[in-house]
């Protein structure tokens, strides 16, 4: 027997020593401080004043009102996007239509644009120089400046969300499984229910948590339609502004420190949905490209 | 160049592919390393390549100990089972590749100059400027070999080179390679669980089975003195019947066979389908045809013993035989293993 | 064209047309209209005021200085988390997405915090003469940031679907490893690197919450263009928001259509042998 060497494997490409140990540490150099920094930082300000400060910002009827603004937004702009994101899935991975790609690049279209073009958008429609403006007040509607602007807004802003992260995997699965049980009778609720929402419920949770964490916090397109009340029409990322140039630092940071909370659980939560089989799906081909 | 592996071993985590393999390749050889999967073929390969290291044991090319040198100086040319070839590279720049890399600078027009050369050498001549995507999966495989060559290595390592590929262009660019072979002369050894493949090609064959050698031989060896019922099961189609050995004769179900040098005992009895005839009228092994099935080249016979074992043979397309004719199976040549 | 034998394309459809007309294109076209109700002369002198175009400079340059950072950050990041192992390596690549779910104006808070002269990374850097806060490199980092995910995430699948025999091959071959990443690694990177760059310039031309804490906000110096819409909303100028916001409306219609192009060749050359 000659000489025992166990588990060795010929080095690929960028495997030496010397460089792979330097740009880990470059890499985690530059993340520490580009995105673990600012993570910290808000922790550390928030309780720069004492617990005592923290609390009686979190506790401040302005601070508990932004939350209940900000999640009333969420309550209702999530459960109709994730409605909106699995009809367009269904459509677009289920079905072939003329204009297929044209309808997936209008639904990206939110995605590219700047929040701040999508709140001048909506004052044109719903605002007094727009469109509608004029009648709803003659109504007495207030869209803007109050929830239902703030709500429509973020909905722009979270369209694609679901959408993006149901469609490449619905692609994948192919329409095998429903035409199967199309042809065994069930119909369309039925098939949808039974058949492809348990393929696809991880990479929807997903979609649906991102989206809710993006509604939450919603700041440029919000900005512009809610008016900047305070206490009245601020969502918590506004409250923060307010705060912050108030010069209650230490206040923002409080704030702030509810929705790095609600990060940080997104992430958690992508982590452990990617391992039931969510998130970075490898579209087999770009779904705009299968449009007939 | 020759290649010698001693005794070399290797594990895969708690799987041990390759055990105690000890192997000569002479300079200019083309050798068949066959085997079901699993055998360890394929890993002794990219060991001889450097693309595996091994656990144990010593590889050595010439008098070099080559074991621990890194793949990319060991000069080899490795052609692999789904090309690799580079998809967005031209089929020229593919075969150029390694003479750009190569620490020994070449002109650019000298690089050109061997492009054309192995494109006509490949009978590839005109398709340089194509991309792998728009060729043929032949055709793939010939710019990997082109490209292997151009590098002129000592050692020719080919894994499953036309496993990807449809059964007429197998047997069209197993005639290829053969004369490139003959052509070139340089150490080649492949890799293939095809048997036909190997025997034809190869000057000699290496059959493995669960990470050894279980025999090592010229084609004409291998077939005519198999060494073991694996081997004999592995190369063909054989039939086999159970017998009793008494006094170096085997006997099985009315057939008696020269079985000098085994031990009294039981033993297993393997026969070809062409190494089997039929007859109305004994002696030989009672049967009853079951089925006849008709083939381009004869037709082959499945008849069933009163034991109830099923015997494939094969007979000349005029013979006049139906299912359900009785008769007697007689036996031309025969293998007796111990069991 | 197969036929459609499932069921429900009616409903969905018609839901997804309804919910795309009137929450996306509606409110887009009612801003083409309104921005062309200025004449073109109007138009023209708005959008190319000095201060607008001040404010498309400052944004540009800042964010073509931060896809540059991010290209060459990102491919390393994406290279190290795909081909090496270290104990937090799965820590690290969950908070590469931190920049995407941390909401913009909280990401701004905190890169101002860092930065500014007193700030932990600020007053180091300002020992050096280098000031980040409320200049031009604010706005960069501050697009640094939020744009770092794309590229990451458009060249991490790539990497991982890479056909290790194409890297033995080359190295069968005699290539060093540079010249095996220059000439066969990176080319196939190219196209994902591409839509990932697209994506991430796009995302910083229109990134506003994350900036305009750190940023100074001086117009002509320090003043991004989603800040110049803003403040003319402030004062009332109706017309001139809805212009300069149909210049970055156009803007985002350009990349998203190049992305969208350099997206589908980039999944056309990640198609195995």
């Amino acid at each position: 027997m000659g000489t025992f060497r166990t588990g060795r494997t010929p080095p690929r490409v960028g495997d030496g020593v010397i460089f792979r140990r330097a740009l880990i540490g470059i890499v985690l150099f530059l993340g520490a401080i580009l995105i673990l920094a600012p993570l910290l930082i808000i922790g550390v300000e928030a309780f720069a004043k004492g617990w005592q400060v923290y609390r009686d910002t979190i506790l401040h009827p302005d601070t508990r009102h932004a939350i209940t603004l900000t999640v009333l937004a969420a309550l209702i702009a999530v459960p109709v996007n994730t409605t909106f994101g699995v009809a367009a899935a269904w459509a677009i991975t289920k079905f072939d239509f003329r204009g297929k790609g044209f309808l997936l690049v209008v639904i990206e279209i939110p995605f590219s644009v700047s929040p701040i073009v999508a709140g001048v958008a909506y004052l044109f429609v719903y605002g007094l120089q727009g469109i509608l403006g004029p009648t709803l007040d003659a109504y007495g509607i207030k869209i803007l400046f109050a929830i239902p602007g703030i709500v429509l807004a973020s909905m722009f802003v979270t369209a694609p969300f679901v959408a993006r992260e149901l469609i490449p995997l619905m692609q994948s699965q192919g329409r095998d499984l429903e035409e199967a049980a199309t042809s065994l009778g069930a119909s369309g609720w039925r098939t949808f229910f039974s058949v492809t929402l348990p393929n696809v419920k991880w990479a929807l949770l997903y979609g649906v948590v991102l989206c809710n964490a993006r509604v939450m916090g919603e700041f440029g397109a919000v900005s512009v339609v809610s008016g900047n009340i305070r206490g009245q029409t601020n969502t918590l990322p506004l409250h923060i502004e307010l705060l912050y140039h108030d010069y209650q630092a230490a206040g923002a940071f409080a704030s702030a420190s509810i929705l790095a909370l609600i990060a940080v659980f997104t992430i958690i939560a992508k982590v452990a949905l990617e391992r039931q089989g969510a998130g970075r799906v490898r579209p087999a081909a770009n779904p705009a490209e299968n449009a007939s | 160049m020759k290649i010698r592996l001693d005794h070399v071993v290797k594990t895969f985590q708690t799987f041990r592919a390759v055990k105690d393999v000890s192997l000569e390749i002479e300079s200019g050889e083309l050798v068949a390393l066959l085997g079901p999967s699993g055998s360890g073929k394929t890993t002794i390969l990219r060991m001889v390549a450097g693309l595996e290291f091994a656990d144990g044991g010593h590889i050595y090319f010439g008098e070099q100990d080559a074991t621990d040198i890194p793949v990319r100086d060991r000069g080899v040319g490795f052609v692999f089972q789904h090309y690799a070839l580079f998809p967005h590279m031209t089929v020229a720049e593919n075969i150029a590749f390694g003479m750009e890399v190569s620490k020994t600078r070449r002109e650019k027009a000298a690089i050109q100059v061997r492009v054309n050369e192995l494109l006509r050498l490949v009978r590839l001549d005109g398709l340089g400027d194509r991309f792998p995507a728009q060729i043929s999966g032949g055709q793939r495989q010939r710019v990997a070999l082109a490209r292997a060559l151009a590098v002129d290595p000592k050692v020719l390592l080919l894994d499953e080179p036309f496993g990807a590929l449809d059964a007429n262009v197998r047997r069209e660019l197993r005639r290829w390679l053969r004369e490139i072979h003959s052509e070139l002369g340089i150490t080649t050894l492949f890799v293939t669980h095809d048997q036909e493949e190997a025997l034809d090609l190869a000057d000699r064959v290496v059959i493995l089975k669960d990470g050894h050698i279980v025999q090592e031989g010229t084609p004409e060896a291998v077939c005519r003195d198999p060494k073991s019922s694996f081997v004999m099961k592995f190369l063909g189609d054989a039939n086999m019947l159970p017998a009793e050995v008494r006094d170096g004769k085997a006997y099985a179900d009315g057939a008696v066979i020269e079985a000098s040098g085994l031990a009294d005992g039981k033993a297993e009895l393997y026969a070809r389908p062409g190494d089997l005839d039929w007859a109305p009228t004994g002696p030989g092994i009672a049967a009853d045809v079951s089925r006849v099935m008709d083939r381009p080249g004869g037709r082959r016979i499945i008849a069933t013993t009163k034991d109830g074992v099923h015997l494939e043979l094969d007979l000349e397309p005029e013979r006049g035989v139906k299912g359900g004719d009785t008769g007697f199976v007689t036996l031309r040549r025969a293998k007796v293993f111990a069991a | 064209m197969r036929r459609n034998v499932l069921p429900g394309l009616r409903l969905s459809l018609g839901v997804t047309l309804l919910y795309v007309s009137l929450i996306v294109v509606l409110p887009l076209a009612a801003l083409v209209f309104k921005a062309s109700t200025l004449g073109p002369v109007d138009y023209w002198q708005i959008v190319s005021s000095s201060r607008a175009v001040a404010s498309y400079r400052v944004t540009v340059l800042a964010a073509l200085a931060a896809t540059l950072f991010n290209l060459f950050f990102g491919l390393a990041l994406a290279w190290v988390l795909v081909r090496y192992r270290f104990p937090g390596r799965r820590i690290v690549d969950a908070m590469v997405d931190l920049p995407f779910a941390l909401p913009t104006a909280v990401a701004g808070i905190s890169l101002t915090a860092l930065f500014t002269t007193n700030g932990v990374f600020g007053a180091f850097l300002s020992d050096f003469g280098i000031k980040v806060a409320y200049t031009p490199l604010g706005i960069m980092i501050a697009m640094c940031f939020t744009s770092l995910p794309f590229i990451v995430r458009t060249v991490q699948p790539v990497l991982e679907d890479l056909d290790p025999a194409l890297e033995e091959a080359a190295q069968s071959l005699g290539g060093s490893d540079w010249a095996i990443f220059r000439k066969v690694i990176l080319p196939l990177l190219t196209p994902a690197l591409l839509a990932g760059v697209s994506l991430s310039f796009a995302r910083s031309l229109g990134e506003f919450g994350a900036i305009i804490f750190i940023a100074g906000n001086q117009p002509m110096s320090t003043e991004i263009t989603a800040l110049l819409i803003f403040i003319r909303l402030e004062e009332y100028d109706y017309q001139a928001a809805a212009a300069i916001a149909s210049v970055l409306l156009l803007t985002a219609f350009i990349m998203l259509a190049l992305t969208n192009w350099l997206q589908a060749r980039a999944l056309r050359y990640t198609a195995r042998n």
